[in-house]
């Protein structure tokens, strides 16, 4: 079954100038056509500018289409009436922890989808606490946000979304303000979510590792899809992936290189392991 | 550090007046300040303190921080005392060169001195034993019938709780501009005032600039999280009168007639 589709979707910014008049139009999402399904994980990859955010913004419908359509477990998100059962049905995270808390407590920030869903008090209650054990932050229910690292308050802002039951998480950038603990932190969330609550997850990011344990990966380059794929088959195209200023994760390079050099190695490395054990496999360990 | 801060100026712990609703307590000293005001003689302003004594017991406030908010109105108590020790004519008890020192003006000075000092007090008190949080519930709720003179009063509470969250962020972020500012040679420690004010420019953009740019977000947000006013929300906290609460309106009740009465009495 899918859950969120685009078809041909298009979406222009237009630039004016201090008098109004028209500058010109950056098309940020060019004919995007993409199907997701159900309890997938999808990473969305691509470099500043390639439109990533912005499609996005499409899901949630904070931004509609100049053209074509998107779908939200079957409704159009350009159909203003139905935009809080699409909001409600596809939560979003974005970059800035700091930005997106509202409350001066954990908990209160975590409840706020919940009320202004107009869902009752006790059943707020049972939501936040879910939530936020969801996301392992319950010992923090009662702390100020601001006491919190970075990769705390990026997950109570997971737990914020959690509350409001969504079929659909997406990501935008989750990691990108965060140190390295604080980006496994959240990772670890993710990716808790989508294999116990079965909660689709479309992560946008642009650090390789994180994708690795995609189900699809869909590669951006000026606001149409470049390439799409498992991890396996993405990362085998070292060389497209270069071209399209993207790096690939540092043992995947490694074993490009060492086949470069002559070894006989499979194609798609994701992890250490995997690469020992093909070396191993093939006398070189 | 600067996020350590507390805002207001919230003492924690457990107690019968951190317990009560925060409704109580504002209408609590919007009535205690009320009664200062109606006191004709001395025996008013004794029930007055005695019973904020009893408050202050039983919120197990240390009565030092009390005390704190009086230092910022230690100036204007003076000139209050000095103006009406002076100036009020009257039988004079003692002459000092040209100033006399009259029997009203004493009488006058006290109370005044008097009233103030209560007044700074039991509002320390209301502020000292609830969260910002709660009060800014508290007065949303109360205010609640003015939405019937289309006041946006949810509007305002939000606005209000908002800020109260990002004043840390955006101190911490000032606290950040200005070290980089330092850093490449600004000065914002030497020459005149003139000169100080002219320093904050290159602080206060930047701020003005990342404020706003914080709001935008911030608004996105709320709006990915289904947020569209007041309506049709619920309360994950909802304020609910408990026994306490109204023991606490009837012992409150009870005082105000009582040191009203006995405080317009004329012996």
């Amino acid at each position: 079954m899918s859950i969120i589709k685009t078809k041909n979707l298009t979406f222009e910014y237009i630039r004016r100038d201090e008098e109004g008049n028209v500058e010109g139009i950056t098309t940020a999402v060019d004919d995007v056509t993409l199907n997701v399904r159900a309890g997938e994980f999808i990473a969305i990859l691509g470099h500043n500018g390639s439109g990533k955010s912005t499609l996005a913004k499409h899901i949630n419908a904070i931004l509609h289409p100049t053209e074509g359509t998107v779908w939200v477990d079957g409704r159009d998100t350009s159909d203003e009436s139905q935009v809080w059962e699409i909001r409600q049905t596809a939560g979003m995270v974005f970059q800035n922890p700091d930005n997106q808390i509202i409350g001066q407590v954990v908990e209160e920030d975590v409840g706020f989808g919940p009320e202004n869903m107009g869902v009752p008090t006790q059943e707020i209650w049972e939501r936040v606490a879910e939530s936020l054990r969801a996301v392992g932050m319950y010992q923090y229910r009662k702390s100020s946000p601001n006491k919190l690292s970075g990769g705390q308050k990026q997950r109570v802002s997971i737990a914020g979304v959690l509350a409001m039951h969504p079929k659909c998480i997406i990501l935008d950038e989750p990691t990108a303000m965060l140190d390295p603990n604080g980006r496994r932190e959240v990772i670890r969330a993710v990716r808790g979510l989508n294999d116990v609550e079965k909660i689709t997850v479309v992560l946008i990011t642009h650090y390789m590792e994180e994708t690795i344990h995609a189900d699809r990966i869909f590669v951006m380059e000026s606001g149409r899809v470049a390439m799409e794929g498992t991890p396996k088959e993405i990362f085998s195209q070292v060389e497209r992936l270069k071209e399209l200023r993207l790096d690939v994760p540092q043992v995947t390079l490694l074993a490009h290189e060492l086949k470069g050099r002559g070894l006989r190695l499979p194609d798609g490395i994701l992890t250490t392991q995997e690469l020992v054990e093909a070396m191993k496999r093939n006398g070189y360990l | 550090m600067l996020r350590d801060i507390t805002l207001g100026q919230y003492y924690s712990t457990e107690s019968l007046i951190h317990k009560l609703d925060p409704r109580v307590k504002l209408w609590g000293t919007c009535f205690y300040i009320i009664s200062l005001f109606c006191f004709k003689n001395f025996v008013g302003y004794l029930v007055a303190m005695l019973f904020l004594a009893l408050v202050i017991r039983l919120s197990k406030v240390p009565f030092r921080f009390m005390v704190k908010g009086m230092k910022s109105i230690v100036f204007l108590l003076l000139i209050t005392v000095g103006f009406n020790l002076f100036l009020t004519p009257g039988t004079p008890v003692v002459s000092l060169w040209k100033l006399k020192i009259t029997w009203e003006g004493i009488v006058l000075a006290s109370t005044m001195a008097l009233r103030l000092s209560l007044l700074i007090i039991s509002s320390s008190v209301m502020t000292l034993t609830t969260t910002p949080n709660n009060l800014t519930d508290g007065m949303e709720k109360m205010m609640g019938p003015l939405k019937l003179f289309k006041l946006p009063v949810h509007e305002v509470a939000m606005m209000m709780s908002i800020a109260l969250r990002f004043i840390p962020i955006l101190l911490e972020e000032t606290d950040k501009i200005m070290k980089a500012q330092i850093a490449r040679g600004a000065d914002f420690e030497s020459g005149n005032l003139f000169k100080r004010a002219k320093a904050m420019v290159p602080l206060l953009v930047p701020l003005f600039i990342s404020a706003f740019r914080r709001a935008n977000d911030l608004a996105m947000a709320m709006e990915a999280r289904c947020y569209r006013g007041g309506e049709g929300r619920t309360k994950m906290k909802p304020l609910i009168y408990k026994k306490q609460d109204y023991l606490a309106y009837a012992g409150l009740l009870i005082y105000f007639v009582v040191s009203v009465a006995l405080g317009r009495m004329t012996f």
